[in-house]
């Protein structure tokens, strides 16, 4: 139960997009097309997932073990952007059809804030590792959730007459601020 | 050359000011604004950033290897993101505090790394200052302007520092709370971005 409710807080409530303004540049540059959308919000998943675990043991054995808490950016943005290297790789060996999907998305995770702030805030939490992988898991769903139901209004908002000083970015994120709106009226859920 | 400086210092400040020419880094630009004393403490903290990044990769341009030069950028940029941390928590806690994960995430901010790759790592040292603290001071005028609008509207006030409020509405004023909220965020930056754009195409 304890878990049910992390995941549907990290998913509407607390949605990494639309309430925690993470992840901004990704959700407004890969949500002019519905694949793109689709592409990048499975490499978050995959990618954050694979962070959080990561970065909480990083932080529990060996920065908390030694005391140099004080290291923790640096060392977090090390092991995100080794592991999104890594990851690059070993699809492109082992995976190829699921590299092919993923393609370009995969190095732009590096500087994806989501992943780094989903990190930081299960650290600063508190979370034990469970606790850690599910909310990791719920805010990449979220991520996605809120990147794709943007992408899909987008596409049909650009068939519209939008007026000129107004079009692509500004339209855009006057659009993320309604679906924000819409999100907000999840909240006294849990 | 003093020209030049001049010339890449004013463009921060107008013809690529962040985050309405540039549109890059809208993470802190949405999540910090909503009082005028977190906007302009974002602001410094990154330029700080900007600055002293930009310097280091100007100095060690020619040593960084191409193919590993992204690495290295963020390892540089994490250095001074850490320094910037210690330092705001030594002395503005309480604004410390209220600016939470955003200051860790200067690291990842697009603005930082693309000043790096796109101007530091190809031009001298004094140069890239200039560029680093036109960028930087550009973004933190639009941080505050975004987040008087906000704060104006959402909350009645305007406080520049300590918490404070420097200037008040008076009672009969009723702030229009979503504005400070998530989607008044998206919605102040989206039409500030619409009326730049209005201007910039006259």
């Amino acid at each position: 139960m304890e878990f049910f409710e992390l995941a549907i807080g990290s998913i509407f409530i607390n949605n990494i997009i639309l309430a925690q303004f993470l992840g901004i540049c990704p959700f407004i540059g890969t949500s002019k097309k519905m694949e793109t959308a689709v592409g990048m919000s499975m490499a978050v998943v995959f990618v954050m997932v694979m962070a959080g675990m990561i970065t909480w043991s990083v932080d529990t054995f060996l920065l908390k073990a030694l005391n140099v808490e004080y290291l923790r950016t640096l060392s977090f943005i090390l092991v995100i952007a080794s592991l999104v290297q890594f990851v690059e790789m070993f699809l492109k060996k082992m995976i190829p059809g699921l590299y092919a999907g993923l393609g370009i998305f995969l190095p732009l995770i590096t500087t994806n804030c989501a992943v780094m702030g989903a990190c930081l805030l299960n650290i600063g939490n508190e979370y034990h590792f469970t606790k850690a992988l599910v909310s990791s898991f719920s805010y990449a769903i979220g991520f996605g959730l809120a990147l794709i139901l943007f992408a899909g209004v987008r596409e049909r908002v650009n068939l519209g007459r939008v007026p000129k000083p107004l079009q692509d970015t500004s339209i855009g994120l006057v659009t993320a601020g309604i679906i924000a709106l819409t999100f907000t009226s999840f909240r006294g859920m849990v | 050359m003093a020209q030049s400086l001049v010339k890449e210092f004013k463009k921060g400040l107008w013809a690529e000011i962040p985050p309405f020419r540039l549109v890059l880094g809208l993470c802190p630009v949405l999540a910090v604004t909503k009082s005028v004393e977190n906007g302009i403490g974002m602001g410094m903290a990154t330029t700080f950033v900007l600055v002293f990044s930009n310097l280091l990769v100007s100095l060690l341009r020619n040593m960084i290897p191409p193919k590993v030069r992204i690495a290295c950028y963020i390892i540089i940029i994490a250095t001074f993101v850490t320094i910037v941390e210690l330092v705001m928590q030594a002395f503005t806690y309480p604004l410390f505090l209220k600016l939470g994960i955003f200051i860790p995430l200067i690291v990842v901010n697009c603005i930082v790394l693309g000043r790096s790759e796109a101007f530091a790592s190809k031009n001298p040292p004094v140069m890239a200052v200039a560029d680093g603290l036109g960028i930087g001071i550009g973004f933190t005028l639009s941080l505050s302007a975004i987040s008087i609008v906000r704060e104006f509207i959402g909350a009645g006030t305007i406080t520049i520092w300590g918490g404070n409020p420097v200037f008040a509405m008076p009672e009969w004023f009723t702030p229009l709370s979503f504005m400070v909220e998530a989607p008044g965020a998206f919605l102040a930056l989206g039409l500030m971005l619409a009326g730049m754009n209005l201007i910039g195409s006259k």
